[in-house]
């Protein structure tokens, strides 16, 4: 979330598209409703089905699964034509001036530059002309017929209303409802914030929703404002804290890259990530790069980490692929390139797509450790369960070993919100049993490991080695001491460069934050967004001060907040080019003439004068991007991407399917279904009775949802002679489940292209563990396929079949 | 949470969200305060007037997350069964005697716009002024009422007949077979009487459950009203019926006009003139009747000689046996 | 109306002697009847509790208003059944005669007195086929909606609306039964030499000459009927 969830308040306009906030996250939706109580809020939702917060919903549109970027190309086009732009805020803080290279073009749905047969794009072209002064050129007056404005205004011409409604099949009139609601928050005092989650990232094009939606708030002038925004509602309490301190292959902590073998050396790393300027007198702050990761490097091996071996460069892994994420781990393991996983808090079984294929994946291990409080699926893949898991239990010789972990009720430590709150908690319940925490488990698995490469050596034992290890209790460490390694501190005394009498912080003592990082190895921080967490002045994310001196829900003292206790980010932006708040009564911070003020800590350096250094503080522009150049695989605007199973096909071209550049392995090819098989656009989610695969082991979660059922339409229920509360069979190319109909008015069939397309709805919940009745997820169904940059999995739109069925057995002598 | 009195009255705990004090407090109210008793006849008179309270439940503002449902459950340690879903949302399909809260759910199409509207009414115990239960009630002090407008079961008083079920006007009360005792939303009096608010308002994400004086409810109803009256629900309105004297569980409805809408919520609920005369005139007639006919009996065994059969019959019957003459049948018997 | 009354009943019988006795009830149906009878005192006593607030101690004598509030409708299927067994003995005898009007339209002499004054009768005399039908009617009313109000077992077959209208029913008829049995009873108190109808069984000569002579009479004209010999 750009934004907090108590800013959420703030807002005149909530637009839920691509999310469910109040089913998926009802206690942060309390500030939608507060924001409809006590400011008048209207809220919008915009679903292929009318969810539950459709149902407190001041105006729904129906829309088909997948199609969102066609719908936010269309918003973007009807506030051009219609002059709802925040002209001073898009001129001043976006890349719209700016000149793009000659050769950038755009056709038949596709970018300059693409190669069909590597499934990628030449990105060369996608750049801003750079003058001889080494900056990108602009055209403040947006008359260069190759400036960002008029590209993208010719970009989005395509997305008529009548072109959104055949094909997203939401009416026009309900489109421009929408259109004209959302166009009122043009004005600089009238504010939309954007939630979303899972319903926009689950697609091979997930990341470009977003930035269709952010580019539409960019040119509203809503982000960096009180109750604006691109807030990304998270899945978990703590999955921002996951990406955060890059629990990801790809990545180091706070969006560090992990080196790839094309950076042999350090220097070679650092070149591409330098950083300049592209507008002078701009930030970009990633210049400060070397110092977050040599102080990382100085955290992970310590006195190791020299100049002279490059802060120990050489024992990061060096990717040969872009990313080792979880569809290629499986990929690998069912192609029998896998001995051994790991499976820490994590029930892939479930929450990955293809389960035939993760389940022949698992079967071809020697050995899978799970690491759960819980008995998930996975740890129980080898066990038959009738239809609800129909293995061959004697023809798998995986051995499973299971270390059961403490709860999170049970745990001390952090937890990062979407608001990128790190919240501090503490154990309110003794682990059962043998359940050990996490970092014991970690700590005895690395002690004995390293123990053995002491021993044996191996081909190099130096990462292992050398680690960094020092715990008060090297079993266990303890959370508070990972929290202070995280935040970072001196390891010689660091003095002032202006005055080297002048100590600022003595060696040994925590750094205030990131800011006092150096990248000549007197520092060491375990992830530099969150340096300040926990510095000399104690836990920072234990504070529990809820006082709110503004009034206007920043409590800038209740836990911290990434980065720098920063709760608005891009906040420099709610206010003009003289420094003035856009709107007065929601006022961040403000210019009073020597320095940045106010409520939040300003996003931006104190005494940057407004005008001159623009907000954007993370880019090299200073500004944001309306267009993204080659930062995304699959384009600088957002396009219409069908999804890899339509029910129509891409009307911009018929031939394209899915996401041109997405990575498609080529075994799954084979498994994607077509229309004529399978007529229905299935699409999954969650509900509110439960979390994820968790609360199934709860009674009384599974008391108040029990039992696996698909949602259907009343017309589809009709077609295919289901009756409500019976069973159905649905199944797609990859895999079929057995559920109860749920036959409802809240999923209509929707008109697409001139055909009727039937939407089922397939709820996530369901497995054969647990206290609930067994049941099956939609990962039976669904295709393995993840989004073109991130790889998270597609499974929001694919199709599927449906008729009726009988109920699934259990395996003999067991009644569900 | 509790401060001073209005008006003479003994404050009460105006909202479920602030968090209350950890230390043990002792009960706010208790038997002395009891205003009704079921089959009581000589409830001597509370000494004191407690603040009425209510709880108020803004449809509008619930997400039918179900959160009050399982906050309940926790709090009350109750064990729902684990039903089959038999295509709805709302589960358990019913109150039971373990489920004392149930979100229902209904798609209602609006005839007006066409548009589809997913009403979510949290249904319980309307906690009514006048309550149709207690009035049935048979069992001294199974059911009572406190001046603060609670109406709770006294479980240890409870017979199980069931009386309950046919007095309440909004099919609430359930029996347990487990132990045959009545149960129902409590208004967690139980908490109320610390100082917080009930478990289902404390635990709504969206504040659509809210807890106070009957007083402040309304005054905050009315806020609510304003605000869904301008987005266009023109008949919006607090759902306080008359009928039952009020209620202490008060719904904020979009469709004041149609609360039939949101799963049978009555239109005019009242109790029934049946369990009226039945607990009313027939109790009254009947003992009279009954009385009457023993008065009756005893006057008239007093006053009228007794019915003796005569020496002289006993004769006529032995000559009858013997065959002697005896006097004949009146002309004309059969 | 009826003229086939059964007046003789299978068991009835004359036993000469002095005084004579006559054979009036066997002994099932004196054990129908005091099964019945107990059970209509229970049932009342019970059924009272839970009618009056101010009866509510009667549920001590079932141990607790739980057990009252268990046992009752038992008690009641009891009463049905006891009560049933007795009905179908007694049924044909307590058929509406012509006589009855006759008897109906001249009680103020029966209350007086002067049963000379009425015409001779059966086994049964109005009154106590009123008593008998409104019995049945009432038993019949009590049983049907007592089934509807049992809640433990027939909770939810009924709906609530039809429990209320059967709840006020069950009341009002167990008020009539009440009424019904007071004047039984003291209808057998008040008609002295009737209770060992229901006790021993039999009822002396000059009773049954007195109170229903036309069935003495048949009773005696019978064959079977013990008569003295020629020696007398």
């Amino acid at each position: 979330m750009t934004n907090s969830w108590t800013d959420i308040r703030n807002t005149d306009l909530v637009v839920v598209m691509g999310g469910n906030a109040a089913e998926a996250h009802p206690c942060g939706f309390k500030w939608v409703t507060e924001a409809k109580a006590h400011r008048g809020a209207k809220l919008i939702v915009i679903d292929p089905r009318y969810t539950r917060t459709a149902s407190v919903a001041d105006f729904y549109a129906p829309i088909r699964q997948g199609s969102d970027i066609a719908f936010l190309m269309g918003l973007i086009r009807y506030c051009i034509e219609n002059g709802k732009v925040q002209w001073e805020y898009a001129k001043a803080y976006t890349n719209a001036s700016f000149i793009v290279k000659e050769g950038f073009g755009y056709s038949d749905g596709l970018f300059s530059g693409y190669d069909p047969e590597k499934r990628d794009y030449d990105r060369s072209s996608w750049d801003y002309e750079i003058g001889e002064d080494g900056y990108a050129k602009v055209d403040p007056t947006l008359e260069h017929p190759r400036c960002v404005w008029n590209l993208l205004k010719r970009h989005v011409d395509f997305y008529t209303p009548e072109m959104v409604e055949r094909i997203c099949g939401t009416p026009k009139e309900k489109f421009l409802k929408v259109a004209q609601m959302i166009g009122e928050c043009s004005t600089a005092t009238r504010t939309m914030t954007s939630m979303y989650a899972l319903g926009w990232t689950q697609h091979s094009h997930g990341a470009q929703n977003i930035r269709g939606m952010a580019m539409l708030q960019l040119i509203l002038g809503n982000i960096g404002v009180r109750g604006g925004g691109m807030n990304a509602l998270r899945g978990h309490s703590n999955i921002q804290g996951l990406t955060d301190l890059g629990l990801m292959s790809h990545l180091l902590t706070g969006y560090l890259n992990m080196p790839t073998e094309a950076e042999p050396d350090f220097e070679t790393y650092m070149k591409s990530r330098q950083f300049k300027p592209l507008r002078p007198g701009q930030t970009s702050y990633w210049q400060n790069y070397r110092k977050f990761m040599v102080s990382f490097q100085k955290a992970m091996w310590g006195s190791a980490a020299t100049a002279e071996n490059n802060w120990c460069y050489d024992y990061l892994p060096k990717l040969d692929v872009p990313s080792y994420d979880v569809l290629r781990m499986f990929e690998m393991m069912n192609d029998g390139q896998v001995n051994g996983y790991i499976c820490q808090g994590f029930n892939p079984l479930l929450a990955f797509p293809n389960r035939a294929k993760l389940t022949s994946a698992l079967s071809k291990l020697k050995f899978l450790i799970t690491m759960d409080p819980l008995e998930t699926e996975t740890a129980r893949f080898w066990e038959n369960h009738g239809d609800f898991n129909p293995v061959d239990t004697a023809s798998i010789q995986t051995e499973v070993i299971q270390l059961p972990t403490v709860c999170f009720a049970e745990d001390e430590g952090s937890l990062t919100n979407s608001g990128r709150w790190l919240q501090w908690f503490w154990p309110a319940a003794t682990p059962p049993g043998e359940a050990k925490h996490d970092t014991r488990i970690m700590g005895e698995i690395f002690l004995r490991m390293r123990e053995l490469y002491r021993k044996e050596g191996g081909a190099f034992p130096d990462p292992i080695l050398n680690l960094s290890w020092e715990y008060h209790d090297p079993r266990e460490p303890e959370p508070a001491e990972l929290a202070k390694e995280i935040n970072g501190r001196a390891l010689t005394d660091l003095t002032d460069p202006a005055d080297p009498n002048k100590v600022l912080v003595p060696a040994g003592k925590q750094v205030l934050n990131f800011s006092q990082l150096r990248d000549d190895g007197s520092t060491m921080c375990g992830c530099w967004i969150y340096s300040g967490c926990f510095n000399e002045a104690g836990n920072n994310m234990a504070r529990r001060d809820n006082r709110d001196p503004g009034g206007l829900g920043t409590y800038p003292n209740w836990t911290w907040a990434w980065p720098l206790n920063r709760r608005t980010l891009y906040n420099a932006a709610s206010a003009d080019t003289q420094g003035r708040p856009w709107d007065p009564s929601r006022k961040i911070i403000e210019w009073d003439g020597s320095k940045w003020v106010g409520d939040d800590v300003p996003d931006i350096a104190p005494t940057a004068k407004p005008g001159q250094v623009l907000p954007f503080i993370m880019n090299p522009e200073g500004s944001a991007r309306l267009f993204s150049r080659g930062m995304m695989r699959d384009g600088p605007f957002p396009a219409h991407m069908e999804p890899f199973e339509s029910p129509v096909p891409n009307v911009l071209n018929p031939r394209m399917r899915g996401n041109p550049v997405a990575r498609i392995f080529r075994n799954d090819v084979a498994q994607f279904g077509n229309p004529d098989e399978f007529p229905f656009a299935a699409t999954s989610y969650r509900l509110t009775e439960h979390f994820h695969y968790w609360t199934k082991h709860n009674r009384v979660n599974a008391v108040l949802q029990p039992e696996f059922f698909v949602e259907i339409s009343e017309e589809l229920a009709k077609l295919r002679n289901v009756t409500n509360g019976g069973w159905v069979r649905v199944w797609s190319k990859r895999g079929e489940v057995k559920a109860r109909a749920l036959v409802t008015k809240r999923i209509r069939p929707l008109i697409c292209d001139g055909r009727t397309v039937h939407v089922v709805g397939i709820p996530l919940h369901w497995g054969f563990t647990g206290a609930a009745r067994k049941g099956f997820g939609p990962n039976s169904l669904t295709p393995f396929v993840g989004e073109a940059n991130i790889e998270t999995p597609a499974v929001k739109a694919f199709l599927v079949n449906l008729e009726p069925s009988t109920a699934p057995q259990d395996r003999p002598g067991v009644t569900s | 949470m509790s401060g001073s009195n209005t008006a003479g009255m003994v404050d009460s705990p105006r909202t479920a969200v602030s968090n209350p004090p950890v230390q043990p407090v002792a009960a706010h109210f208790g038997e002395a305060d009891l205003c009704r008793r079921s089959a009581t006849r000589d409830l001597p008179a509370p000494q004191r007037q407690l603040t009425p309270v209510a709880k108020l439940i803004d449809v509008s503002k619930c997400i039918g997350c179900k959160a009050c449902q399982s906050a309940c459950i926790e709090w009350n340690d109750t064990h729902p069964e684990m039903e089959h879903n038999v295509g709805q949302y709302t589960n358990p399909h019913d109150l039971t005697a373990e489920m004392y809260t149930l979100m229902r759910f209904t798609e209602w199409v609006n005839p007006e716009t066409d548009n589809l509207e997913w009403l979510i009414r949290k249904d319980g115990c309307m906690h009514c002024d006048d309550p149709g239960c207690l009035k049935a009630c048979p069992a001294p002090g199974a059911i009572v009422q406190y001046t603060n407008g609670i109406v709770d079961f006294i479980h240890e008083n409870c017979i199980g007949c069931g009386y309950c079920i046919k007095g309440c006007p909004f099919n609430i009360p359930r029996i347990s077979r487990a132990d045959h005792r009545a149960y129902k939303c409590t208004l967690c009096s139980d908490r109320v009487a610390v100082g917080q608010g009930p478990a289902c308002a404390k635990s709504c994400p969206t504040q659509a459950i809210v807890f106070g004086t009957k007083e402040d409810m309304k005054r905050h109803a009315a806020e609510r009203v304003a605000d869904l009256k301008s987005r266009g629900f023109a008949n919006a309105g607090l759902y306080d019926p008359a009928g039952v004297g009020g209620t202490h569980v008060m719904y904020v409805l979009h469709h004041n006009d149609r609360p039939g809408i949101y799963a049978d919520l009555p239109e005019n609920p009242r109790i029934s003139p049946l369990v009226q005369t039945w607990k009313g005139m027939t109790k009254y007639v009947g003992l009279a009747a009954m009385g009457l006919m023993a008065v009756g009996s005893v006057i008239h065994g007093v006053f009228a000689k007794p019915n003796r059969v005569s020496e002289e019959e006993e004769r006529h019957a032995e000559d009858l046996v013997e065959g002697r003459p005896v006097p004949p049948p009146p002309p004309g018997q059969p | 109306m009826s003229d086939q009354v059964e007046e003789i009943q299978p068991g009835d019988s004359i036993v000469p002697g002095k005084p004579v006795t006559v054979n009036r009830y066997g002994p099932l149906a004196r054990l129908n009847h005091w099964v019945t009878a107990t059970s209509l005192i229970l049932l009342a006593l019970s059924g009272l509790a839970l009618f009056w607030p101010g009866l509510f101690f009667l549920t001590n004598l079932f141990g607790g208003g739980q057990n009252t509030r268990a046992f009752h409708p038992w008690i009641g299927v009891l009463l049905f059944v006891s009560f049933f067994v007795f009905f179908f003995q007694l049924w044909r005898a307590n058929l509406p005669a012509k006589v009855d009007i006759v008897w109906l339209s001249r009680i103020r002499d029966f209350l007086a007195g002067h049963e000379d004054r009425l015409p001779e009768l059966g086994k049964y005399n109005a009154g106590q086929k009123f008593i008998f039908w409104a019995m049945t009617g009432l038993i019949l009313v009590l049983i049907a909606t007592g089934i509807v109000i049992w809640d433990q077992y027939f909770g939810g077959y009924f709906s609530i609306p039809l429990r209320r209208v059967a709840v006020l029913a069950h009341s009002v008829a167990a008020v009539l039964i009440i009424c019904v049995f007071i004047l039984h009873v003291y209808a057998a108190i008040w008609t002295r030499g009737t209770l060992r109808a229901m006790t021993r069984g039999s009822v002396t000569g000059g009773w049954a000459w007195r109170h229903h002579r036309k069935w003495l009479r048949q009773l005696a004209g019978r064959p079977g009927t013990q008569r003295p010999g020629p020696a007398e």
